[in-house]
């Protein structure tokens, strides 16, 4: 492993008034560098699951995970950076875009995969979806035509391995239907 | 039945075993002092300062080993309790604080009072609760209680709005708690236990460390098992003192900034370190990348984030410290080191930290000694923080085990009376003596008039130098002896003070008359406050300076200036 690098801590926490707070709080205290934090409820009613990108190295991620394991509202905790895991990062890009640019940029937009969801007379909104890099990459190749603003939602990881193979499921498979 | 959440709070005390309470009413908590009176068994002992009922509340945990209870209003209140709670935090010392606060519909309008007090103590309290209904305050203050003393202890914080004391609910007992996210790891990983016997058994050098955590835990018998079995030299922490006989012939001392030398240097020369119930704090390690490179360490915590933060361990566990150990010593075989233990004297010998110079003069450390030997190692020590502190340590032979308080975390100054306050109340029968310094004294001398109020025959011993102690040494090792701020000129006439109060008062200015003193004061029926006048620029040695290595120790010099 690299001294420092990025690392991907997901978390299941008590959905309370403060509990993020209370976790940030935590990060700040300890001097932890948190790059993007996302959070939205889980599977569980009354849950939430948060994604965490951390900067460090592989020490300060091990204080990172038993620190975050002894707030009491936090109930589980899974380093899955070096696991098999799926990231995913949606970002919306306003672009500069006139007439002479614009087949330019349809085509980026689509080797990305990426779409248009605004059009106005010299803007575009770009919808991508994708991991970390990719959405970078994008931003980075979009500067040449001139980006207004960037707004992401950081990164959301899941583990490969599904929580139904390998320990006791999270919540029953009604539940989860009941949810969607 | 239905009840009020005032009368709640207190129905949830008492079932928690809580009978005595520290505070201070105000407005936002007024509700709840009200109907104080319907439950006698709830003894509430009124403070002169917030402060001091967070610092009772402290010295009252650590001598009963049940949390400490503390009230205080909204506002200035809360925030007046902010230094013991993270006094405590610091110290993994039980309480359950609860606060007063505004009305729960005139929260974050900055009403009269108002403050946020769960933001506040967010990272200086193990956990804490905003209660908005009072149909959920059973079962936090079940919760704030188990908490608080579960795992690694820690003050916990209830907030409770003053309309919700009021509020009228049907009352039934809580039931099972429903945590998900805490749950303390008490019986230590079996591999691992095997693992840490094996390198005990291996090891030639072997040094224990106990920390808080062994009185915390009361393990004294499985510590002395351990140690006696594989005849292991026995070093504290400085919070970890009197865990261990200090008359054992095992007893090595503490190590650091201020302990023994040869403790340090035992540390230094160890192969093996069993860290059990401490945290490598920097007043130990000096500067932690060059700490103890030549030993394997074994480390027993209860706490799992404690593992690994400052020293790198070769076999961590986590666990309880007595449930630990009780299982790890079937697997240790007895052992002698005898060449070991001869260096261990050797150690002591040249390097004897707790010589006391002959001298007319009356020091410090004499008065602590005194005070030692004419309790014969058995009375319950309060501290503040400082040179006297230091002096405390190293001077009194502790023979009971957690009979040292002393604020090693945070170092709250004023810790010495309002803790010595808590620790009386705890144990009425026991013999407090407080040693003061005349700074931190005045910082919560205010707690006097409790103390009389409550006839608290606490003893202090102020060890009055007319300084800052401790700052002052530094000044004068770091700058220079340049005295900045730190010479009280304007200190009161402490015996007049204390007889203020209605305390007796006894001042002590020569040598001679130190024993004398000690004893009428343990003679005396109640309070006494003996101000001993000692020398002004006594320092305090061994010295690591801070950041550096045991072999960058300062040893008291041969002719220390006092001497002279």
């Amino acid at each position: 492993m690299k001294s420092s690098e990025k690392h991907t801590i997901t978390a299941l926490v008590e959905d309370r008034a403060g509990v993020l707070n209370r976790i940030s709080s935590m990060f700040r205290r300890r001097g932890y560098n948190i790059s993007s934090l996302a959070v939205g409820k889980s599977e569980s009613a009354g849950l939430s699951r948060m994604t965490f990108v951390v900067d460090g190295d592989a020490k300060t991620v091990e204080m990172v995970v038993k620190n975050l394991h002894k707030l009491v509202e936090v109930i589980k905790v899974s380093d899955i950076s070096e696991g098999n895991a799926v990231s995913r990062e949606l970002a919306l890009i306003r672009v500069k875009c006139d007439v002479t640019s614009r087949s330019e940029i349809m085509q980026i937009v689509d080797i990305f995969r990426a779409k248009i969801v605004d059009v106005s007379q010299d803007t575009l909104i770009i919808e991508v979806t994708g991991n970390e890099d990719k959405v970078n990459s994008l931003v980075d190749l979009l500067g040449s035509f001139g980006v207004f603003e960037v707004m992401r939602t950081g990164t959301v990881a899941m583990s490969r391995r599904t929580s139904f193979e390998q320990d006791k499921p999270v919540s029953s498979p009604t539940v989860l239907e009941n949810a969607s | 039945m239905i009840k009020k959440g005032s009368q709640i709070v207190c129905e949830s005390l008492l079932r928690e075993g809580c009978n005595v309470v520290f505070g201070i009413p105000g407005g936002a908590i007024l509700p709840l002092y009200q109907a104080l009176p319907e439950y006698p068994k709830l003894r509430h002992i009124l403070t002169r300062h917030e402060q001091g009922a967070s610092l009772a509340a402290d010295g009252y945990a650590r001598v009963t080993g049940k949390p400490g209870v503390a009230f205080a209003t909204s506002g200035p209140g809360a925030t007046n309790l902010v230094t013991g709670i993270a006094s405590a935090q610091m110290d993994s010392v039980p309480l359950v604080i609860v606060t007063g606060q505004v009305n729960s519909w005139a929260i974050g309008s900055d009403a009269f009072q108002e403050t946020d007090i769960t933001g506040i103590t967010l990272p200086i309290t193990k956990h804490n609760l905003l209660v908005m209904d009072a149909s959920e305050i059973a079962t936090s203050i079940k919760e704030a209680f188990y908490i608080a003393n579960s795992g690694r202890p820690g003050p916990v914080l209830v907030d409770i709005p003053r309309d919700v004391f009021v509020q009228e609910v049907e009352y039934e007992e809580p039931g099972e708690l429903n945590l998900p996210g805490y749950s303390p790891n008490f019986s230590g990983h079996s591999g691992q236990i095997r693992k840490a016997a094996n390198l005990i058994n291996e090891s030639e050098k072997p040094v224990i460390v106990a920390g808080h955590g062994v009185i915390i835990s009361k393990a004294y018998d499985e510590l002395k098992a351990l140690a006696e079995k594989a005849q292991i030299p026995v070093i504290t922490t400085l919070l970890g003192i009197s865990c261990f006989p200090e008359d054992h012939v095992l007893w090595t001392g503490w190590p650091g900034m201020h302990g023994m030398a040869y403790s340090s240097l035992a540390i230094e020369e160890a192969d093996l370190i069993i860290a059990l119930g401490m945290r490598f704090d920097d007043r130990i390690t000096g500067n932690p990348s060059k700490f103890a490179l030549n030993s394997k360490k074994i480390h027993i915590d209860v706490d799992p984030s404690e593992i690994g933060k400052n020293i790198a361990v070769d076999v961590p566990i986590v666990g309880d410290v007595k449930e630990v150990l009780n299982r790890m010593n079937n697997h240790v075989v007895n052992a002698t080191h005898p060449t070991w233990l001869k260096r261990i004297d050797v150690l002591k010998e040249d390097h004897p930290s707790l010589q006391i110079p002959e001298t007319s003069k009356l020091l410090a450390r004499q008065v602590v000694k005194d005070i030692s030997d004419e309790t014969r190692g058995g009375a319950t020590i309060v501290t503040g923080v400082g040179q006297h502190q230091m002096w405390a340590a190293q001077h009194y032979r502790f023979k009971k085990p957690g009979t040292f308080l002393t604020s090693g975390g945070l170092g709250t100054m004023g810790y010495e009376v309002p803790a010595a306050m808590g620790a009386q109340v705890a144990d009425p029968d026991s013999t407090v003596w407080s040693i003061a310094g005349d700074g931190g004294f005045q910082m919560t001398l205010c707690e006097l008039a409790t103390i009389a109020e409550n006839r608290l025959p606490v003893k202090f011993a102020i060890l009055n130098n007319g300084f800052l102690g401790m700052v002052r040494q530094w000044q004068e090792i770091f700058f220079d002896s340049s005295y900045v701020s730190t010479a009280y000129t304007g200190n009161p006439d402490f015996v007049r003070l204390a007889e203020a109060y209605g305390i007796k008062g006894i001042r002590v200015t020569d040598k001679t008359q130190v024993k004398t003193a000690i004893a009428e004061a343990m003679d005396h029926d109640g309070p006494v406050l003996v101000d001993f006048i000692v020398e002004q620029e006594e320092n305090v040695y061994p010295m690591i300076p801070s950041g550096m290595t045991v072999f960058d120790m300062i040893e008291e010099p041969v002719s220390e200036k006092v001497t002279t």
